[in-house]
């Protein structure tokens, strides 16, 4: 046994380009991105060895950006499925993302921050690195950056953004399950779209498995959609949704439970999902509405209300946005209007 | 002996080496100096926020276990939040032994202070405030722990919250005293909570000035165990700024204490008067709700050697169904102390256990109103009674609340 490792040190020290494991190792994190060498070009997002792309049927919305997502397993281990949860990363493991906004002026991505979630001894860490101007590097932000930026939208307007990298604490504001930090996305119910890897279509989760980095596994749960799919249910465009950007907070085991409003994809009490749910201690995020969802009526449901608000005393998710996601409150209103 | 010295000095040494102070000054990096410090700092720590006018755009948290907090004093150094950008509140506190001490937070866009899951939290000399006097765009809370675990506030000025100036919820084990809590819509709300002391503090111009409340469909519900004494509750006459929606939009303009769906609490050596509309009340939840594991009924309130000044000259009738009912009932002749008699339909039947029962004892002339709800729906027969005579039992104490020291 003792040999083995000795022997995956020496590859691993050998294989000067792959992953500097022995960084992804440490009980910190590197000053410098460039330091874990996920990246054979960092500036291009070329993914190293053992880096693998990947992505969720439906995702947290982030002011517009953009966003690519690698996990990083290491060499001779695997993830293991779990059931309504997060896939259990083999210690070593590294789930990084990065949120940019495309620059047609110069063809190129605004990068603007790459988050790490990083799991050793069975427990995860999170930062998130800013990228300097010139895009050359990221450094690490404890206590978070305020980035003014602008983007280009649908409509090709010119958008000014004051865009917030999050601080450590506020990493785990939204990634506390039972107060431990934990990944929100790789759960099976997020990853079992079809995607394309060398041109040829696959499933996702079939594809990982093929791979070896997820042990072969059944899928047991109920399963998450692409809210932008109008072809799909409007009642599972709405679950969706409300899952992935509210229940990693609104959950028994979130953040916000002390709220009993509960958004996550299994909830089916009534009252809980927030159907005639009064307001706990909402304070002004209730906008003068008595009920979280008014069935029929939008205009009437806190929900939409904080979804919509800019103020940071009402706005919800109370972190991670500037601007208000219009196309998805659009889609909730008209899920609220048919319930 | 020269031994025993050694090592204290050596253990005084590696104090000293040990754990670290970290200053933090006004100025343009204010704001990213104490957001890193309070990060990076590590159990047994402490930071300073000199005096000074701090102006912050986002909100601060921490997330540190056995860490203190302090400014240069209430009115010194003073977190203003009237530009903030982003965050929820203030401060966001999820540690566990954590003193926040001699600092305030003005003008906060949501609550001012929230401690969310804390074993452990002391509040000392802190002052929460919107500037801009009661208006329902001020933030809800003031002091705001819950989910947490010996909670102590001490000392602390909570004003203008559009909601609570000091509130506690689905916490155990609580002190709050030596405190003022003044022209919010509740000065102090103990909510979901059990094992609470709310003792030597004033609330005064609020529209409610202590309430003790139960909410349906919450991780922590069924609360109990409070004792409200030494208080000086009066003039609670603001008007109610809440903004709709929420519990506390209505309590009627005027109230002193109102105790709901709790069971043992203790309501004594209290000052209250001057309260236009009831100076106590006691009621059930009334709304509707299919949580099967809720009572909303109080039970063994105990109200006893409190001193009663004026109350119900100048009701509320606009806010809320309490104040109405109560106006209707009374003739206009409001009491000093209400009980709105809903029980379970059984009790309401055959009668409540004595244990249950509501105690009045030694409060003065105190006047008393309690409806009885059959005669009340039968509507042939006076539901009001106004007799205290089936209530003036000796009361059995609650026990002190005690939180090992860690501040």
């Amino acid at each position: 046994m003792r040999q083995l490792l000795y022997l995956v040190l020496i590859t691993n020290s050998l294989n000067m380009f792959g992953v500097e494991h022995y960084f992804v190792q440490q009980d910190g994190f590197a000053k410098e991105l460039s330091r874990y060498n996920f990246f054979t070009d960092q500036q291009a997002q070329i993914p190293n060895d053992r880096v693998f792309s990947y992505s969720l049927a439906s995702a947290l919305f982030s002011d517009f950006t953009k966003k690519q997502r690698w996990m990083y397993v290491p060499e001779g281990y695997q993830a293991n499925y779990r059931e309504n949860d997060v896939y259990d990363f083999p210690d070593g493991s590294a789930l990084i993302k990065t949120f940019y906004y495309d620059d047609d002026s110069i063809n190129k991505k605004n990068l603007l921050e790459t988050r790490l979630l990083i799991k050793n001894n069975g427990s995860w860490k999170a930062a998130s690195y800013a990228w300097n101007e010139d895009q050359s590097e990221a450094y690490l932000k404890i206590a978070g950056k305020t980035i003014a930026t602008n983007f280009i939208d649908q409509n090709g307007e010119t958008k000014n953004v004051r865009y917030r990298v999050p601080n450590v604490n506020q990493c785990k504001e939204c990634h506390a399950v039972n107060d431990e930090i934990s990944p929100i996305g790789p759960k099976a119910r997020n990853m079992n779209n079809d995607v394309y890897y060398d041109q040829v279509e696959i499933n996702q989760i079939e594809h990982f498995i093929n791979s070896k980095i997820f042990r072969p596994h059944a899928i047991n749960e109920k399963l998450a959609i692409d809210w932008t799919d109008p072809s799909m249910s409007l009642d599972d465009r709405a679950r969706s949704y409300l899952d992935i950007n509210c229940g990693h907070c609104h959950i028994e085991t979130g953040a916000a439970n002390s709220t009993g409003l509960y958004l996550d994809l299994n909830e089916d009490r009534k009252n809980h999902l927030g159907i005639y749910k009064k307001p706990v201690a909402t304070g002004r995020g209730s906008g003068g509405f008595k009920y979280s969802i008014v069935p029929g009526k939008p205009s009437e449901s806190i929900l939409i209300h904080r979804m919509k608000s800019l103020d940071p005393g009402i706005m919800m998710p109370e972190s991670g946005r500037a601007l208000a996601d219009k196309e998805a409150i659009e889609m909730l209103e008209e899920w609220i209007i048919n319930l | 002996m020269k031994k025993t010295k050694f090592l204290i000095f050596c253990s005084l040494f590696s104090l000293f080496v040990s754990t670290k102070d970290y200053v933090i000054n006004p100025g343009p990096d204010a704001y990213e100096n104490l957001q890193e410090a309070m990060i990076l700092m590590n159990a047994g720590d402490s930071i300073l926020i000199k005096s000074g006018d701090y102006y912050f755009e986002d909100s601060l948290s921490l997330d540190v276990d056995n860490v203190v907090i302090r400014g240069e004093g209430l009115n010194s150094t003073i977190l203003n939040f009237e530009n903030q950008k982003s965050g929820a509140q203030g401060i966001l506190v999820t540690s566990n032994k954590v003193v926040l001490k001699d600092f305030a937070v003005i003008d906060a866009k949501g609550d001012a202070i929230k401690v969310i899951g804390a074993n452990g939290i002391a509040m000392i000399n802190l002052r929460t405030e919107w500037t801009g006097g009661p208006k329902s765009t001020n933030g809800a809370y003031g002091l705001y722990p819950v989910e947490s675990k010996d909670v102590y506030i001490d000392g602390c000025i909570a004003i203008g919250a559009s909601d609570a100036g000091i509130y506690v919820g689905q916490s155990k084990n609580i002190i709050v005293k030596n405190s003022q809590a003044m022209y919010n819509v509740a000065g102090i709300e103990i909510e979901n909570s059990y094992y609470a002391d709310v003792f030597n503090n004033k609330a005064q111009h609020n529209t409610g000035g202590i309430l003790v409340f139960d909410l349906p469909d919450l991780p922590q519900q069924g609360g109990h165990h409070v004792r409200v004494f030494n208080n000086e509750i009066t003039n609670n006459n603001t008007d109610n700024f809440a903004p709709e929606g929420n519990i506390v939009g209505e309590v009627p303009r005027g109230t002193g204490i109102i105790v709901q769906a709790n069971s043992q609490v203790e309501i004594f050596k209290n000052n209250i008067g001057e309260n236009d509309t009831v100076n106590i009340a006691v009621v059930s939840y009334q709304l509707e709700t299919e949580d099967k594991d809720y009572y909303p009924h109080p039970s063994k309130i105990q109200i006893h050697n409190n001193s009663f000044g004026r109350s119900g000259f100048d009701p509320d009738l606009d806010t809320g169904d309490l104040s109405k009912i109560l106006f209707s009932l009374s003739d206009g002749d409001m009491p000093d102390i209400f009980w709105d008699g809903v029980l379970p339909l059984k009790q309401m039947i055959f009668g409540q256990p004595d244990e249950e029962k509501l105690v009045l004892k030694h409060n003065g002339d105190a006047t008393f109103l309690s409806i009885q709800p059959i005669q009340y729906m039968l509507s042939i027969f006076d539901p009001v009674n106004r007799s205290t005579e089936e209530f003036e039992n000796d009361p059995s104490p609650l026990k002190e609340i005690v939180i090992n020291r860690f501040w």
